[in-house]
């Protein structure tokens, strides 16, 4: 299987940006997904620096994909999602069906993104008429889902899963961050980079629930399926995706390429990598039960 | 592109009763759901088995309505024969458009059906021309329902640059995410819209009277805690009291409806095909107030767009059934988001 680092969901200082790239360019990974997916206020990078990242991660011989952002609304976002369909060069994760669009009329192979909604056998085969060569599933699938998906899979699909990160659940018009500060989103002074992780939300008794990242909404708990890389194997994956964290990302890559190689075991993997998560974990929607909920690494503390 | 037609009013039938009630009080077109997941209000005790189904489109019809019938949930990877099977039953009982979702059973349903409209459900997460298109040039769909996250001037924008028509949310239940796209209810209950036709399911709903107040939870998560005197809503998940960074408020939105009343000379001016009020799962008296009070708005809307005004007394009624008894424009005013 291969490993892939997911597009950076927060909003980053550029210097920092450069340098985690500069980082991710010498680390175990084959597959980086870049590009602002989730707000076009944000950019401290724009088009062009993103194209030029793509360059060097591509001369340190990764696979580079562009990834189209999930909410297009305007007329400037699709000038964006137009400048990236064309660039030329390197393949496109369409997370929406507006970049679909655009990519299947210019006959460009694509990657379909966990923002598209890919849940049947149908859909798949239908996205891989369209182009498709590699689709991510939705976050919220079960492995008994894509089990019944992988038996169905259209001839030269990869199949890849979001592995390791805050889960993306939700997306809104209205900047989360920005709320909690009495601002308005078209002057929301970038607080989100404050927040280089999320901002978490917790319940009136404290515990950790979501996370807000401007208009996305994620999960506080880290879904982690360091311990579920055989069943991935069993299942057909082809590529699990690591998503950025502000900080230990390349060791957190690191541990997955080990555990991946035989190198490690992921009981092993899985207890060193809680020094390295700023929150708990879960897996449950592996498992077909609530997200939140966590089996495989509480099950690993109790040994 | 093609002239739009004029404004039709598209009202929610969660039973037979409520269809009834609403197109006797002036919907153009009423929309139903079957008795499964294949919606996205799969409720105990709602929706329509064949015999109601019948029934109602025979109603319907003997007056002049439309039915319409969301199938606008995402088929599961190994229940897909269920989806088929709805599109199937839907060309049998003659409803006038399916209101689909899922790419695949939209394909299913223009190969199989050609002649069958076919509209884009909300579910369907298309916020711009492009991405409606591409349903309208593979699979010819007719009509779309923008999710509630678009400023007026952003929907003006889509319109003018598809064939397809354009439905816009107009009252009740206020989604603060892009439908389609949001696993919220899964995360914390297993079932969300896209998998289950649910949100934040009652089966996961535990209400309790503590010391501190009355508690909503949703499968063992905190919601809300009400105090003596405040009214406790539905704990649909986005819409509880959190606490971030030690303040405690409504962090995603508060209960309150959709109401767009005094943008409807604005919303026939740019071209919008048709008004949805939101609420199969509620009941018939609120589809009667509801519908009463649009068909009236939309008639005076159309007749003097110049001098039309909201009637106090509209509001006063739509407010008494306003989630939170509170209204809002919603994403259309640019200031709420």
């Amino acid at each position: 299987m291969k490993l892939s680092l997911g597009p950076i969901l927060y909003y980053w200082e550029r210097e920092a940006t450069f340098s985690f790239y500069d980082e991710i360019a010498a680390a175990p990974v084959d597959i980086v997904y870049l590009g602002e997916t989730v707000c076009s206020r944000r950019h401290t990078l724009r088009t062009e620096d993103w194209f030029d990242v793509a360059d060097k991660l591509a001369a340190a011989g990764k696979e580079v994909v562009l990834s189209s952002q999930a909410l297009i609304e305007s007329e400037s976002d699709l000038k964006t999602l137009r400048r990236i369909a064309d660039n030329g060069k390197f393949k496109v994760e369409a997370n929406d069906m507006g970049a679909v669009h655009l990519l299947a009329a210019a006959k460009i192979p694509f990657v379909a993104g966990p923002h598209i909604n890919t849940y049947n056998p149908q859909t798949l085969e239908l996205l891989a008429e369209l182009g498709a060569q590699r689709w991510v599933m939705p976050v919220e699938m079960s492995r008994e889902a894509l089990s019944h998906m992988q038996a169905a899979r259209p001839a030269g699909m990869e199949t890849e899963v979001f592995a390791y990160g805050r889960l993306p659940l939700a997306f809104s018009a209205r900047c989360f961050t920005a709320r909690h500060y009495n601002l308005p989103k078209d002057d929301c002074q970038f607080r989100c980079m404050d927040y280089p992780n999320g901002l978490t939300l917790n319940t009136r008794e404290g515990q950790p629930f979501l996370a807000l990242n401007g208009i996305q909404t994620m999960s506080a708990s880290i879904y982690n399926l360091i311990g579920e890389l055989d069943s991935m194997r069993a299942t057909g994956v082809d590529v699990v995706r690591v998503s950025p964290q502000a900080f230990h990302t390349a060791k957190i890559l690191k541990l997955f390429r080990d555990t991946l190689d035989g190198q490690l075991t992921a009981q092993a993997a899985a207890r060193q990598m809680t020094k390295l998560m700023f929150d708990q974990a879960c897996d449950g929607y592996w498992h077909g039960k609530p997200g939140i909920e966590q089996s495989y690494l509480a099950a690993t503390d109790s040994e | 592109m093609s002239p739009k037609a004029s404004l039709e009013l598209v009202c929610p039938a969660g039973n037979l009763p409520a269809l009834k009630i609403a197109v006797d009080n002036g919907a153009d077109c009423v929309y139903m759901g079957f008795k499964d997941n294949t919606n996205a209000r799969a409720f105990a005790g709602l929706n329509f088995d064949p015999a109601s189904a019948r029934e109602g489109v025979r109603y319907a019809h003997a007056k002049g309505a439309k039915v319409l019938l969301a199938l606008n949930t995402f088929p599961q990877s190994d229940k897909w024969e269920r989806w088929q099977a709805a599109v199937d039953n839907a060309v049998e009982l003659g409803i006038d458009a399916i209101i689909l979702a899922d790419p695949g059973l939209m394909r299913y349903a223009a190969r199989t059906y050609p002649n069958l409209r076919l509209h884009l459900s909300v579910q369907g997460s298309a916020t711009n021309y492009e991405a409606i298109n591409f349903y309208h040039e593979h699979f010819g769909i007719q009509r779309a329902v923008i999710p509630r996250v678009l400023s007026l001037a952003q929907v003006e924008q889509v319109v003018k640059n598809t064939p397809v028509e354009i439905e816009l949310f107009g009252f009740g239940g206020l989604c603060v995410m892009v439908e389609g796209r949001c696993a919220l209810s899964s995360y914390a209950t297993g079932e969300s819209p896209n998998t289950c036709g649910v949100c934040s399911p009652a089966k996961a709903v535990r209400w309790q009277q503590t010391p501190e107040g009355l508690e909503s939870r949703l499968n063992g998560v905190l919601l809300d805690r009400y105090g003596k005197d405040e009214n406790a809503g539905y704990p649909t998940l986005c819409k509880g009291r959190f606490e971030v960074n030690n303040e405690t408020y409504y962090a995603i939105e508060e209960p309150t409806s959709l109401n767009t009343l005094e943008m409807l000379p604005e919303m026939i001016n740019m071209g919008i095909a048709a008004i949805k009020i939101e609420g199969r799962q509620r009941s018939p008296a609120y589809v009667e107030q509801v519908t009463r009070v649009w068909r009236a708005a939309i008639d005076a809307a159309k007749r003097a767009p110049q001098s039309y005004s909201v009637n106090p007394a509209w509001m006063a009624q739509l407010n008494k059934v306003a989630e939170g008894q509170q209204n809002t424009l919603g994403a259309y005013h640019r200031p709420w988001k």
